[in-house]
C-alpha cells in the first residue's frame, strides 16, 4: 500500500515536471519534484525507502531524457540513501530542518550529477552556482511545503469530518 | 520478515543498487579507446581474475610436480646420470681422437720436412722403475726397428731404441741419466753434448770455452753421434753458469713434453756419424 503511494507519487511529480517545464521561460525548470519526492520518502520512511524511491524515480526520468540511463538514477539513490540515514539519526520534524535537509540534498545531488558527466566525459561545463542555488531553495520550499501540507490534511479531515457530525445531530 | 532483514541490512542493499546503477552507465558510455566502459572494466577483471587464477594453477602445478608427484624421478635421474655418464665418456673419447689426430698430422708434416725413412708408433707403457726414463712402443723389428734408430717427435728428439723386440721395443728417453746426444747451439754453431740427468732437465757438456752460449739459444742434434740425425730439435738453453772462462753448467729446457707423448716416429735410416769440425779440419 506505501510502495503503491510512493509509485503514485512518483509519477505525479514527472507528470507535474514535464506539465510546468513548458512554462518556464529557459527551458529548465528550477524545481526537481522528482527529487523531493525522493528527499520526502527517505525522510519520512527511511534510508531503504529513500534509495528504492531514488532509484525508480531516477531511472524513469533518465529514460524519458536523452542523456545516459543511470546517472540520475545513481544520484537520486545515493541522495535518498544519504537523507534516509539523516532522517532516522536526527530529528527533522522542524520545518528549519527540514528546509535544511532538503537545499542539501538537492545540492548534493546536482554534484553527483555534475561530477559523474565530469568523470564519464560526457559534458564539459562549469559549475553553475546560481543555478544550483536556486534550484535548491526551489526544492527545499516545496518540500517543506509538502510536508506541512502533509501533517496538516489528516487532521483537517477529521476536523471536517467531526464538524459534519455535529450538524448531522 | 524478509523485507525487515532487507531493511537492516540497508548498507548491502544500497551497494547493490550502487553496483547496479555503475553497470549500467557502464554498458552506455565508452572509454578512451572506444569499448563500452562496462566491456572494458569486465574484461580488465576478468582479465585479471584470469590472470591470478593461471598464477594459482601454474604454481600449484609447479608445486605437485617439483615436491609431491615425485614417482619415477630417482629413476629418471639414474636414468640421465647414466646418460650424462655415457655422454661424458664420449666426449673424452672424441677429445681424445682429435689431440691425437692433432699429434699424427704434427709428426705427418715432420716426416714430410725430413726425408727421412720413418715409422710411426704408439706409446703403450712408460718405464717400470722412475730411476730410468724410458718408453715402450707398440713397433719392433718386425717393422724393421733396430737397437740405437732415433726415436723423434714433432717438437723435437724423444731417444733412442734400446731393446727392440718383434712387435714392440723400448726407448731410452733424451732425459734418462744414461742418455747423450751430440748436440750444437744453433745460432753460435757451438757443440756440446746433452746428457739426461734423470729429472726433467738436460745439460749441455763439453763445450768450449770460447764458445758463445746465452739463456735461450736452440739447441739442436749435431748428428756426431751416429743415432740422431742432424738439426732437430733438442731443447733451449735454460740457464748458463760459467767458472772463469769455462763453462761449469749449462741447462736446456728440453723441447718435448715427455709426459703427453702419445705417438712418435722411429727413423729407420740409421745416421751415419757426421765428421767433427776438428775432423774436418
Amino acid at each position: 500500500m506505501k510502495a503503491a503511494g510512493i509509485i503514485l507519487a512518483i509519477v505525479l511529480a514527472l507528470a507535474l515536471q514535464t506539465t510546468i517545464a513548458r512554462f518556464i521561460v529557459s527551458g529548465r525548470v528550477a524545481v526537481d519534484l522528482v527529487l523531493v519526492v525522493v528527499v520526502y520518502v527517505a525522510l519520512s520512511s527511511g534510508s531503504v525507502a529513500g534509495m528504492m524511491t531514488g532509484t525508480v524515480a531516477g531511472l524513469i526520468q533518465d529514460s524519458l531524457q536523452t542523456g545516459v540511463i543511470g546517472i540520475g538514477g545513481l544520484a537520486k539513490t545515493i541522495v535518498g540513501f544519504i537523507t534516509g540515514v539523516i532522517g532516522t539519526q536526527l530529528n527533522i520534524a522542524e520545518p528549519v530542518a527540514r528546509f535544511v535537509v532538503f537545499f542539501a540534498a538537492t545540492v548534493a545531488h546536482q554534484a553527483i550529477t555534475i561530477g559523474l558527466n565530469a568523470v564519464l566525459g560526457l559534458r564539459t561545463f562549469g559549475v553553475p552556482y546560481a543555478a544550483i542555488a536556486g534550484e535548491a531553495l526551489a526544492n527545499a520550499v516545496v518540500g517543506v511545503a509538502a510536508f506541512q501540507v502533509a501533517e496538516l490534511l489528516p487532521g483537517a479531515v477529521e476536523r471536517r469530518r467531526m464538524g459534519r457530525g455535529r450538524l448531522r445531530r | 520478515m524478509a523485507l525487515l532483514d532487507i531493511r537492516r541490512r540497508s548498507g548491502y542493499l544500497f551497494l547493490a543498487v550502487m553496483l547496479f546503477h555503475v553497470i549500467l552507465i557502464s554498458a552506455q558510455v565508452n572509454s578512451r579507446s572506444g569499448v563500452p566502459v562496462l566491456e572494458s572494466v569486465t574484461f580488465g577483471v576478468f582479465a585479471e581474475a584470469q590472470r591470478g587464477l593461471s598464477t594459482a594453477v601454474s604454481g600449484l602445478r609447479r608445486m605437485w610436480g617439483r615436491y609431491v608427484w615425485l614417482r619415477g624421478v630417482e629413476a629418471e635421474n639414474a636414468n640421465l646420470r647414466r646418460q650424462l655418464e655415457a655422454v661424458q665418456v664420449q666426449y673424452q673419447e672424441r677429445r681424445a681422437l682429435a689431440d691425437r689426430a692433432r699429434s699424427l698430422e704434427d709428426l705427418l708434416a715432420l716426416r714430410d720436412r725430413s726425408n727421412l725413412e720413418t715409422v710411426a708408433a704408439e706409446i703403450i707403457a712408460a718405464s717400470a722403475s722412475p730411476d730410468f726414463r724410458t718408453l715402450t712402443i707398440d713397433k719392433g723389428t718386425n717393422q724393421g726397428l733396430k737397437r740405437d734408430m732415433a726415436v723423434i717427435a714433432s717438437e723435437g728428439v724423444v731417444g733412442r731404441i734400446v731393446v727392440p723386440s718383434s712387435d714392440a721395443a723400448k726407448v731410452q728417453m733424451l732425459i734418462d741419466r744414461n742418455a747423450a746426444a751430440g748436440a750444437l747451439i744453433e745460432r753460435s754453431r757451438a757443440q756440446g753434448v746433452a746428457l739426461g740427468g734423470g729429472d726433467s732437465r738436460l745439460r749441455l757438456d763439453y763445450v768450449s770455452e770460447a764458445s758463445d752460449v746465452v739463456v735461450g739459444d736452440l739447441v739442436v742434434t749435431s748428428g756426431i753421434d751416429g743415432i740422431y740425425p742432424k738439426g732437430f730439435s733438442i731443447g733451449t738453453v735454460e740457464s748458463v753458469e760459467k767458472n772463469g772462462p769455462s763453462y761449469r753448467r749449462i741447462t736446456i729446457k728440453p723441447a718435448v713434453n715427455f709426459s703427453s707423448l702419445e705417438t712418435v716416429l722411429v727413423v729407420l735410416t740409421q745416421t751415419p756419424a757426421a765428421p767433427t769440425e776438428e775432423q774436418k779440419e
